[in-house]
Formats: structure tokens, sequence, C-alpha cells
């Protein structure tokens, strides 16, 4: 009986030592923006140790660049759902019509044109993108740092991620602000020294060279810079969790 | 075993192996898997495409291998405190030659059950195949794994020069996977074969079963 007792004594001792640590690692993480959007349900803590993990071990790393005779040719275009009418005559018109609206929580939203875009600094860098499916190529991409655009229209301290948006309705994509700010995220508007080729997400894609090639939607129309990614969709954070693919895809 | 169906759904939307830094359908494959794939822009010679399954292979196969590495860690830690691996698993210096090892892979390919007295303690054979899981598969299927993500190569971009290159990662953790599994496959068939009752007894309680002890 005395035993048992004690053993019982120790067994819940060490159980709400253990919930209370969760519950604090929980809430100290919580602060740190390390829980991603979807870090709920079944696979929320494998996800959420992902995220945390490789946010504090990837904050500030540069990905990696490559010389320009690892660049992959041909590169592979991926298969893209049919574009529609809209998109062939603005392409017809060589896109000058082509819009990245800017909204949510910034000092001066903004309308930028594709020309617009193409005379703000620009930045080349020669990445890597693999697909989730265990492909990849080398390329070398051309555009606006992300930072510089955000810059520009002033965002406000209490932003946390930047919502993307496809041309393609149900294509989008949320990033925090540690990718957004990074210097290699860039709204990419030429590759291998040309334009950006449709086919490779012309004529504006957001490349996140430090995540899966998921991430980096192609023909992007607008950003919206938000705290919470709760009124977004079902709140998981993009459309890939909605998919069943994890909203962080570093690894 | 769920870090081996979510891999094996993984593998199939691409079951093509490169060597380097980058490889898709447009490169030369170093091998290819002889198997139908989840994607229709992969050439496999097969007229259909399987279904979708990597989002839950994905979340599974990450969630499934941080619980591996974080009971590996544990057990590593404990074991390496209790000198289990000095103790039961670094063979000892007479068994390692040329004579006994020969005896006793012979003994293994005749399919003797090992004696009583002799199934206290792990083999030299045992002994070395443990080792080499535990210190060369398991770390090799980890690196392996972390070396295939862009973010993990952006802050240790070493770790995947070494391996030769992203799709060389990905390429050697399918190769040291197939190997964690022709251990496993083995070791439960040897389990079989000295008595599956007895060794499953001794693995839990962690003592030889009492028949045995008799003897």
């Amino acid at each position: 009986m005395k035993r048992l007792s004690r053993r019982k004594l120790i067994t819940t001792g060490l159980v709400a030592t253990a919930g209370a640590s969760g519950l604090a690692a929980v809430k100290l993480a919580r602060r740190y923006g390390l829980i991603p959007p979807d870090g709920g349900g079944l696979y929320g803590p494998g996800e959420t140790l992902t995220y945390a993990a490789q946010r504090l071990l990837t904050r500030h790393s540069l990905a990696r660049e490559f010389n320009p005779n690892q660049i992959s040719k041909p590169p592979f275009a991926n298969e893209v759902a049919p574009l529609g009418d809209v998109f062939k005559s603005l392409q017809q018109g060589a896109f000058t019509d082509w819009r990245l609206t800017v909204d949510g929580m910034v000092a001066r939203p903004a309308s930028f044109a594709l020309g617009e875009l193409k005379s703000f600094p620009r930045r080349s860098q020669i990445t890597h993108l693999a697909c989730e499916e265990g492909w990849s190529y080398i390329a070398e991409w051309m555009g606006v740092p992300l930072s510089h655009i955000l810059g520009v229209v002033g965002t406000l301290p209490q932003a946390r991620y930047v919502v993307y948006r496809s041309f393609q309705p149900d294509w989008w994509e949320s990033i925090d602000m540690a990718d957004a700010m990074h210097p290699q995220t860039i709204v990419a508007h030429g590759m291998n020294g040309g334009e950006l080729p449709v086919s490779f997400g012309g004529p504006l894609r957001l490349r996140v060279p430090r995540q899966l090639g998921y991430k980096s939607v192609k023909y992007i129309t607008r950003l919206t810079i938000t705290d919470s990614l709760k009124q977004f969709g079902k709140g998981l954070g993009s459309a890939s969790p909605e998919g069943g693919y994890a909203w962080y895809a570093g690894i | 075993m769920a870090l081996l169906v979510s891999g094996v759904e993984i593998l199939i939307s691409h079951p093509r192996f490169y060597w380097g830094e980058a490889g898709n359908v447009l490169t030369a494959p170093l091998f290819k898997l002889p198997i139908p794939a989840s994607r229709a822009t992969v050439p496999t010679g097969y007229g259909y495409v399987l279904p979708d399954q990597n989002g839950w292979s994905r979340y599974l196969h990450f969630q499934s291998a941080w619980v591996c590495v974080l009971t590996g860690l544990l057990y590593v830690a404990f074991a390496l405190f209790q000198g289990h691996f000095r103790r039961n698993l670094v063979p000892a210096r007479e068994d390692l030659s040329g004579r006994r090892l020969s005896a006793i892979i012979a003994q293994h390919l005749r399919l003797r059950p090992a004696r009583a007295d002799e199934s206290r303690s792990y083999n030299v054979l045992q002994r070395i195949a443990y080792l080499v899981v535990i210190f060369v598969l398991f770390p090799m299927v980890i690196w392996t794994g972390l070396a295939m993500s862009p973010a993990i190569a952006s802050a240790f971009p070493a770790a995947v020069a070494v391996l030769g290159g992203q799709q060389s990662a990905r390429t050697i953790h399918f190769l040291v996977s197939l190997l964690l599994v022709l251990f496993l496959l083995i070791h439960v068939v040897l389990v079989c074969l000295s008595g599956f009752r007895n060794r499953m007894r001794a693995m839990i309680t962690g003592r030889p079963a009492p028949d045995m002890e008799r003897v």
C-alpha cells in the first residue's frame, strides 16, 4: 500500500511537471512565433517541432547560391492548370497590364504595374528549387526583393505574415516575416538571363529559396500583410494545408 | 513502420534517383525504380498514375522522424550512461579473429539455433550489426534526410556538399533506408528462428526466459 502510494505520488508529480512545462513551452513558442498555422490536429506536434527548430536554426541563414555552370539545362517546368483567356490576353499585351496589389497592414497600400516593379532595385541569384516530390533544378532568378516592396508600402510593426495570391484563384500561400524580409525572397520577373517564362511562373513569381517549390507561387497578383492567418481560407495559413500539405515547407 | 510507409509513399511521386545537386525528368537518372508514379509528369512506362499521398505522408514522415530521433537520443544517452555499449555491444577482441568470425558465420549459414548459454549475450555478428545500425545507419539516414531540406542546407551548407549535393543526399537516404529495412527483416527472421516467444519475453522484460535459465 505504502509503495503504491509513493509510486502514485511520483508519477502524479512527474505528469504534473511535464504538463506544466509543456504548457509553458507552448506559451513561450507562441510568444516567439514558433507555432505554425497548421500546428493543430494529428500532425501538429511534429509540424510545430519542425517549424520551431528550423526557425531557431535558420532565421538569418542564406540559401546556397551556385555557379553559372551549375544551372540546369534545360530546367524542368512543372505542369500548371490551364490559365484561361484573361491570362492569354494579358500575355498578348506583354503583361504591361499585369499588376501586383499590396494591401493589409501597410501604411500606403499600392498597386504596382509590371514595368514599375522592373524599375525597382533588383537582385539576381542562382539557387536550387526543390519540389516536395523529389526532383529539383538550379536556375538564375532575378527580381525585386520582397523586403524592398514591403519597405515602399510601409508594413506596420504588428505585421506577422505576408499572404500572396496567384492569378489561379485557388492557389495562395503565406510566409512569416522572417522569410518575407529575407534578402533572397524575391518577386521574380527574370530567369536565366531573360524574362521569366510563363511555364516557370511569369510574369511574376514569388521565389522563397529556403522552402520547397510549392511555396514559390506562380503568377502572383496580390500581397496582403496581416498579423493573423485566421481569416484567410480555413485559417490554416495557405491553400497547401487545405490540400493536405504542410504550411511550412523548409523540409 | 510509419517512416517506411510514408517514405515509400513520398518516393512513389518521383521514383527516380540522381547524383549531384539537381535532378528532374529531363536529367539522366542514376537509377530508377520500375514502379508507376503518383505524378503524371514522371515517365514510368505505365499508362496510369497512382493517387497522390504525399501531403499526409510528409506530415507523418517528419512527425515519426521526431519520435524516432528523440527516443533514439534518449536510448543512446542512457546506454552510454549505463555502459550498455561497452558491456554488451562492443565485440571482444578475441572474437574478431578470422577463425572465430568464420566459425560463427558458418554456424549462421547452417541456421543452427543458438545454444542456451549463447543466448545470454549477443554474439559477435549481432554486436557488429547493432553497432552499425546505431552508429552508422541511423545517423546517416537522419543526416541525409536533413540534407534534403532547403532550410537546413542554408544553415549548414557543408552538410550537403560533403554528401555530393541534395540529390545525392536523397539517393543515399533511400539506400540507407533499404539497409535498415534489410536489417529489420533479418532481425525478425532470426528472432522467429531462435524461438519467438522466448525472444519477445527477453526483449520486453530484459531477462532470458525461465526455462532457459534452468538449463
